[in-house]
């Protein structure tokens, strides 16, 4: 029987949601004509949580802490994103010094968040010593924030009307620290990947998107910003002081994963100048704002005062109030557009939380980027978008 | 162009569809009418430059009638500028799919109907998607209940008499 | 029948002891040697030994506990030193399974397709409050508790652990191993009733 009579049909191959690339508990069903992709279903839903529902059962200030959990890897960015939804409903403004430490906490925790995709990504297609490097540098941004807020990842730093505390003595040598050597510890990155054959072979071509289609699939971020359209919502809308702050909009041409590993490398140094920024311009002033029907008053001013203690006492057991309305607020993560449409009834619970997932849209467009490609190179573009899981199923 | 001469275009054009224009904090949000979503959806995509689909959601107000809103919001990336389409439905009867406009409405949209429940009419695959397959109840309703739902637990020896 | 309060079911004041009815605590496999059994009793203690210093885990990484469990293996703090040498993907070439993260009721079923895969001798570790009890989480959608899926040799409380916790855990659940107490799932604690 010759070679070209053999009947062939497509496989259908059953990736994950155990399984060490898929960055998480995601199920891809590949229907495979030998190795080559035809066609991926993406499955999701095994990491849902019902943080909505839960969202409208806690008060205002506990929906911080369940913000924090489902971006897990850039958890600040997902407080604050909620933090500013909340202060915009109740139509509050916060002072300086609070914008200047909201933006210096949310540049390191997109270094953070990039160190991670880096280091797994890497991992994934076989460098090893890119996860150990990265996790090494990252461990000093966890160091700064269990600094500041006792804890490692799930800070809850951010408040509404404010910060949990103000900076402590010895961030700022820690912050100085990391910039001195940040630079070095990229540039050894870069040069171990960026012009290594084996990666740029494993990469470059890999997975393209096409402006148009992103657009369309709502992608954003570093997947969007890859194939060529500049939007970063740092620069097109401004948010919590970052119209002060001088930085450039990374953009590449191809929109492949060798496009977005250089998009978010040049990102880590694009934040490191907004780090700097940072620390060498931070005014002094409050660390949060006064007014006592939003923000808990100091703690020693309630032995003396009845009417601190009043406050208190409604703030945390009733909860802050806004006005009735509604609000979308939207930031830029550190894996694309993430916005947060809270519904107030009055109350001091949401009546409706809902959270726009950046690695939910980007996520969708994953078929769409991986049609005719080798197994091999799902890997490889499933790591160059970054999703996290938690957000997804949220 | 700005939000609110978006919502005055949007007026001029569609007229009684367009029932209520809301602003609130710096947005503005236009509520029409459920038949109308396609038509206003392509109109604004096209002629208003809101390429960008941001999200798809519900709100169950569970003592009104029509029970659900479905929030659409989107950007241009012309503009850069932001702005909301609400429509009023019922369970049964959701509005027209957008996908034609948006693809990316398509998770948003399946996600809708996983949790609440609402249909969308011409939509090519409405299945579960965060929660399991068989799965009964649409639990961001209102009347789902809040916390776990505790069973309550077999005696260990009075099984074998267990019907 | 059940909600009614029929002597069928009754809640949660079952005593453990009698939950527990296909084996008592102290009963197990292992026969203690009686007079003139040194060669058996250091192979037993060497082959506790052994199975204690070179622990793999499976990978099992939910969520947010998952990144810690990472930096767990990570340059600072290397749990490779106590023998996790490596992380398997594969659930056959695995011991330990580290249930890291919050576990949604869509993902219990594969959990318990993992755990079943995995050859005797097997642990389980529980991270975190979500895999412990729920955490934060008391809705329709998470698991409260792993130990309703799998039997759990050792529970590490936080949100998420931090790696020393973590890593102490592990240790704790050598020291458990070389001290010859049966692994949980011998001892069939799974579930709470039958």
């Amino acid at each position: 029987m010759a070679v070209g009579e053999i009947r062939s049909d497509t496989m259908l191959l059953n990736m994950g949601p155990q399984h060490p690339s898929t960055h998480g508990v995601l199920r891809l069903l590949l229907e495979l004509d030998g190795e080559t992709v035809v066609r991926m279903v993406p499955d999701i839903g095994y990491l849902h949580t019902g943080i909505e529902k839960t969202g409208e059962r806690l008060k205002y200030q506990q929906v911080i802490t369940l913000t924090d959990r489902m971006g897990y890897l850039d958890n600040m960015l997902d407080e604050l994103a909620y933090v500013l939804a909340v202060e915009k409903l109740i139509g509050i403004e916060v002072p300086e010094r609070v914008k200047w430490i909201r933006v210096l906490f949310s540049e390191l925790e997109r270094i953070s968040s990039h160190l991670v995709w880096l280091g797994t990504h890497a991992l994934d297609l076989g460098a090893m010593s890119v996860f150990l490097y990265c996790f090494r540098e990252r461990e000093r941004i966890l160091d700064i924030k269990e600094n500041v807020s006792g804890v490692r990842m799930m800070t809850s730093y951010f408040r509404i009307g404010g910060l949990m505390a103000d900076l402590t003595p010895d961030i700022e040598p820690k912050v100085r620290e990391f910039l001195k050597i940040m630079p070095g510890r990229i540039d050894e990155y870069e040069e171990l990947l960026t012009r290594n054959e084996i990666w740029v072979d494993r990469t470059r071509g890999v997975g393209v998107l096409p402006a148009e289609t992103a657009i369309a699939m709502g992608c954003s971020g570093p997947t969007l910003r890859a194939s060529g359209v500049a939007y970063d919502i740092r620069k097109r809308m401004p948010y919590s002081g970052y119209e002060n702050f001088d930085f450039d909009i990374v953009t590449a041409e191809h929109g492949d994963v060798y496009d977005r590993f250089r998009c978010r490398m040049r990102e880590m140094r694009e934040s490191l100048k907004i780090v700097q920024q940072a620390i060498d311009g931070m005014p002094e002033g409050p660390w949060r704002l006064d007014d006592r029907k939003v923000v808990p008053p100091p703690k020693d001013e309630l032995v003396n005062s009845m009417e601190s203690l009043i406050h208190h006492f409604k703030l945390f057991t009733e909860g802050l109030k806004p006005p009735v309305g509604e609000v979308y607020n939207a930031i830029e993560g550190a894996r694309g557009e993430m916005g947060y449409y809270v519904v107030s009834n009055g109350a001091g619970k949401p009546y409706r939380f809902h959270m726009r997932a950046p690695s939910f849209y980007n996520l969708q467009a994953l078929p769409l980027m991986s049609q005719g490609y080798l197994v091999s190179d799902i890997i490889a573009i499933i790591g160059s978008i970054d999703i996290v899981l938690g957000e997804v199923d949220r | 162009m700005t939000p609110d001469e978006t919502a005055a275009a949007l007026q001029e054009r569609f007229g009684e569809a367009v029932q209520d224009v809301l602003r609130f904090r710096g947005e503005v949000t236009a509520v029409v009418a459920p038949e109308s979503i396609p038509d206003v959806a392509l109109f604004c995509r096209d002629q208003l430059g809101y390429t960008f689909l941001d999200d798809i959601s519900a709100v169950d107000w569970l003592d009104r009638s029509p029970r659900f809103d479905i929030v659409y919001q989107m950007t241009s990336l012309t503009e850069w500028v932001r702005f909301r389409l609400k429509t009023l439905v019922d369970a049964e009867t959701g509005p027209r799919t957008v996908i034609p406009v948006w693809p990316a409405a398509n998770w948003a949209e399946r996600e809708v109907w996983d949790l609440f429940g609402i249909e969308f009419d011409g939509h090519p695959d409405l299945r579960r998607l965060l929660l399991p397959d068989g799965w009964i109840g649409h639990p961001l309703r209102k009347d789902f209940p809040q916390t776990q739902i505790t069973l309550p637990r077999p005696r260990a020896d009075k099984i074998e008499e267990a019907p | 029948m059940g909600l009614d309060g029929s002597d069928l079911f009754e809640f949660e004041n079952v005593p453990i002891i009698e939950a527990r009815r296909l084996r008592s605590v102290g009963e197990t496999d292992f026969q203690p040697t009686q007079g003139g059994g040194v060669f058996t009793t250091t192979v037993k203690q060497m082959i506790d030994w052994s199975r204690a210093s070179s622990i793999w885990p499976a990978l099992f990484g939910l969520a947010c506990c998952a990144i810690e469990m990472m930096a767990t293996s990570a340059a600072r703090w290397d749990l490779a030193r106590f023998g996790a040498e490596v992380y398997r993907a594969s659930p056959r070439q695995s011991d330990l399974m580290i249930v890291a993260g919050r576990l949604s009721t869509k993902m219990a079923p594969v959990l318990r397709q993992i755990y079943d895969q995995m050859p005797d001798p097997k642990w389980v570790i529980s991270m975190g409050a979500c895999a412990s009890t729920g955490g934060v989480f008391n809705n329709y959608a998470i698991v409260q508790g792993v130990d309703q899926i799998v039997p759990v040799d050792i529970y590490v409380p936080g949100c998420p652990p931090t790696p020393d916790m973590l890593m102490y855990g592990f240790t704790m659940l050598q020291d458990k191993i070389k001290r010859g107490v049966p692994p949980a799932s011998q001892q069939a604690l799974s579930g709470r009733g039958v």
